[in-house]
């Protein structure tokens, strides 16, 4: 769900490849006792509205040919956008998951999956279209933005990964009277989307209001 | 195409950066008629960069539009001449900027001046170990200028710049608090030292212990609201983080937006042209003067500017390829170590150490605008380097430059990647780590160079810029021996881990690393080893001024906007002061 209240509607990814996504990142970033994981955190979400945006086509990345390997020091080469990479990504995973295991990835208990997706970060399984370390590369690096972002993005629902670290999110006027004070800053996270929905406040230069948290003594 | 003609100007120049607005600022300054030409779009930095909207890691660290649009223009890029080189499609290693303001308009504020040092590095390294001391194919060699001439000039950026910090040499006094290596300085900083933080503390009390002299670094993020040499107000710094590639919506981070193009707007005498990417500066038919640049407009057209002189501050990349382009000087040839455009490319190398604490928590989210407590014990030629055979050095810095969590989430060696491990591990570490960064040297060397791409080109059809870079052995014992010495560092700080990022091996085009782009249009004494006089002037074509970091020999520790803005003052005196009465070479 993007905002509250609003249900999300997938752009790009088609039901087949939000299950894939929802059981991926939900094994990168699992669900335990310190909190929600990225399947619940709308990481999947984060992804779709990526995909759909400018970066999905690498709107902004040199396009132009002739398409050559390189080196892992020459950084990406692959003549797919992003979009493509998941389209294709998926497909062939899933295809890899009937051979191997006779179901698709998200059918697979979760010790499996996570075999299968070490594999791929190692490049050790052969996709027919495209490296399988590119496409594992991709996804934790998607993963891990859509847990941090601001949840304007779709991800981060409930600022789950900014109270999993204890980041305050939306700076407060108030921190440079901290700067130089060992006393630990605890609030609760405020987002750009808490601002834009009036769920917060901010002072008279756009910064926010944070709610202080007090932590007890041999709390974490 | 036909080609639009534009009325002359006395000073044309290319780039809105860091150095093209102080250029433009000082010609304008002394009546005449400059026009700047920048490729990107125009910027009104009160309603483009708001809070809390510029409190957005993904938007300006991952995704953002200020930076080079590569879908127009990258650069091509190999390890060795062995390789074909391969365009760089995604922004990695570095960020150019492209927008009005340039990178520097998204910069993170580290403004340290060059040690004497370093202006002569070739011969103080020669006079104190010999000329076989410098590494094979090492070519990294006096500026043309010393410490002494510059002095001035580095003082003038400063208070453009409203630099805050504390002197550590006051005309040959080393005062205590600041940084006794530095060069002697006239004054002191226009602005006080940044305050210390917990972590700064920490590290200055380890440091101390081990015999260093730690100082607060100098930023140029405000430290108390300041109106500079060019009238314009600064406001103090909120160290609210997400400052290093985002734009300050608070109007503290000294940049060409806030610290000198609003003066340059209220000039009658000046006028900037966004969206005008320009693709060749012109000669007349001795080749020896330039006649102005072509630019091809927001709409796709082709136009010519008329102009007495040209300046290119197009940051390092653009101002080696408009001379390649435009056939001004000699390309460089590795094979034969003869010829002078694309010589000497350098970059900047680092590294870092993680200490983690179970036992103590800090708040690394507040901070920004360059806060940071230093050494410069290991750096130039403080440290004698007979037995350990690298020329160059390092600082070494505890920063808190708010540490945003999409990146700055360091984790003990040993842990996976991903997974429940990886989830407890940032959840522990997040707020209770910090690293210890080596900012260190990099010196040219012969088969480190920037040509033309033999395939590749952009969107006007033009070549793209080539680089064949990679790191050298000199580089990697260099860091390996700062490694050492910041682990002690940390071992002091009685950390209950340490974790130290892995030296490189081959040089990469990703991850990030920084912009500081260094060469290829370097400056210097000799013209068959130099693109453009002491003053930044072209040997070939004396109206032509190549100045940015294109025109550093080789890169030295500290950042290099400083030396860059200051050679911007430099070069700008030299106009004013000598060209204009006598028009031709200065040397
Ligand atoms: C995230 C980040 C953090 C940094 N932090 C620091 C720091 O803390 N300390 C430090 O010392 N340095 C830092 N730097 C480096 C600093 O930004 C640069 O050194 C500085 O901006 C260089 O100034 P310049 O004027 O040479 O180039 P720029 O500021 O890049 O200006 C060049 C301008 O020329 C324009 N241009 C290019 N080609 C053309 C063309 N063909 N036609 C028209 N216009 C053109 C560009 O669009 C740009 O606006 C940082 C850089 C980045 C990206
Ligand atoms: S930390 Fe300071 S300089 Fe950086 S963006 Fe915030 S107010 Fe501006």
């Amino acid at each position: 769900m993007a905002e509250p209240g609003v249900p999300y509607a997938y752009g790009y990814l088609s039901p087949q490849e939000v299950r894939f996504l929802d059981a991926a990142v939900e094994r990168l970033i699992p669900t335990d006792e310190l909190g929600p994981g990225a399947k619940d955190a709308g990481v999947s979400c984060y992804i779709d509205r990526q995909l759909c945006g400018m970066w999905g086509t690498h709107g902004r990345n040199y396009r132009s040919g002739p398409w050559l390997e390189g080196t892992p020091e020459q950084g990406f080469q692959s003549r797919f956008t992003p979009q493509e990479i998941y389209r294709v990504g998926i497909q062939e995973i899933n295809l890899y998951c009937r051979g191997k295991y006779d179901k698709h990835f998200e059918f697979l208990p979760p010790a499996q999956q996570e075999e299968v997706l070490q594999a791929l970060e190692q490049g050790k399984v052969d996709l027919p279209s495209l490296s399988s370390k590119l496409f594992f590369d991709l996804l934790w690096r998607n993963t891990e933005e859509g847990f941090f972002a601001d949840p304007m993005y779709g991800g981060n629902r409930d600022k789950v990964g900014w109270k999993l670290l204890g980041f305050p999110g939306v700076a407060s006027g108030a921190y440079r009277e901290h700067l130089d004070n060992p006393e630990l800053y605890h609030a609760e996270p405020v987002s750009i989307l808490d601002i834009r929905l009036g769920h917060a406040q901010v002072d008279a230069q756009g910064f926010a209001k944070h709610v202080r948290i007090v932590k007890q003594e041999g709390s974490k | 195409m036909t080609t639009t003609k534009m009325k002359p100007v006395d000073a044309v120049v290319v780039g809105s950066g860091v150095v093209g607005s102080i250029m433009a600022m000082e010609l304008a300054s002394k009546g005449l008629k400059v026009l700047c030409l920048e490729r990107g779009r125009m910027i009104d930095p009160q309603h483009d960069f708001v809070m809390p909207y510029v409190n957005d890691e993904l938007k300006y660290d991952r995704h953002s539009d200020i930076f080079q649009n590569l879908s127009r223009e990258t650069i091509s890029f190999r390890n060795n001449a062995s390789q074909t080189a391969l365009p760089m499609r995604e922004l990695g290693s570095f960020k150019p900027g492209e927008m009005v303001g340039g990178t520097g308009a998204h910069w993170g504020c580290n403004a340290r001046r060059f040690l004497p040092h370093d202006f002569e590095f070739r011969s103080r390294i020669t006079e104190r170990y010999g000329s076989n001391f410098f590494p094979e194919g090492c070519t990294s060699q006096d500026w043309g200028v010393t410490f002494d001439d510059v002095e001035p000039y580095y003082d003038q950026f400063e208070h453009i710049y409203g630099v805050g910090g504390k002197a550590g040499n006051l005309n040959g006094e080393i005062q205590p608090g600041g940084n006794p290596h530095e060069g002697p300085r006239s004054r002191e900083y226009p602005n006080p030292a940044t305050r210390r933080t917990p972590q700064g503390e920490l590290f200055a009390k380890a440091a101390t212990e081990l015999g260093y002299t730690p100082f607060q670094g100098p930023a140029a993020a405000m430290t108390q609201d300041y109106t500079n040499l060019y009238k314009l107000m600064l406001g103090e710094c909120q160290r609210g983080g997400f400052c290093s590639s985002h734009v300050c919506s608070q109007g503290a981070k000294a940049n060409p937006l806030t610290a000198v193009l609003p003066a340059l707007y209220r000039k009658e005498n000046f006028e900037l042209r966004p969206l005008c990417n320009v693709i060749k500066v012109n000669t007349d038919s001795t080749g020896k003067k330039a006649t102005g640049v072509t630019y091809i407009d927001a709409r796709g057209r082709e136009v010519e500017q008329p102009a007495e002189i040209v300046v290119l501050a197009t940051y390092c990349f653009n101002n080696t390829r408009l001379l390649l382009l435009s056939g001004i000087g000699t390309p460089y040839d590795p094979q034969t170590g003869r010829g002078v455009v694309g010589r000497n490319y350098s970059y900047q190398t680092g590294g870092r150490v993680h200490v983690f604490f179970d036992d103590r928590e800090f708040n690394p989210f507040i901070g920004g605008g360059m806060v940071n407590t230093s050494i410069d014990d290991l750096n130039g030629d403080v440290i004698d380097r007979s037995n350990l055979g690298f020329v160059g050095g390092a600082y070494v810095a505890v920063s808190s430059f708010g540490a945003t969590p999409i990146k700055n989430k360091p984790v003990p060696a040993g842990t996976p990647r991903w997974g429940a491990e990886w989830k407890k591990a940032v959840a522990q570490y997040y707020r209770r780590s910090f690293a210890i960064s080596i900012h260190g040297s990099c010196q040219s060397y012969r088969h480190n160079y920037l040509d033309l791409d033999p395939t590749y080109k952009d969107a006007n059809g033009l070549p793209l810029l080539r680089m064949t870079f990679d790191w050298h052995e000199n580089e990697k014992k260099m860091l390996a021996f700062m490694y050492e010495r910041i682990t002690e560092i940390a071992k002091a700080m009685k950390p209950s881990k340490y974790a130290a990022h892995h030296i490189y091996k081959k040089y990469t085009i990703v991850p990030y690393q920084s912009t500081h782009n260094m060469g290829g249009a370097v400056m210097g004494a000799d013209p068959a080893t130099s693109v453009v006089n002491k003053y930044l002037q072209s040997w070939d074509v004396p109206n032509l001024f190549v100045v940015g970091g294109s025109a550093f020999p080789h890169n030295a520790a500290q950042g290099p906007t400083e030396t860059i803005g200051m050679l911007a003052c430099w070069a700008a005196d030299g106009i004013k002061e000598n060209y204009l009465q006598r028009p031709g070479p200065l040397v």
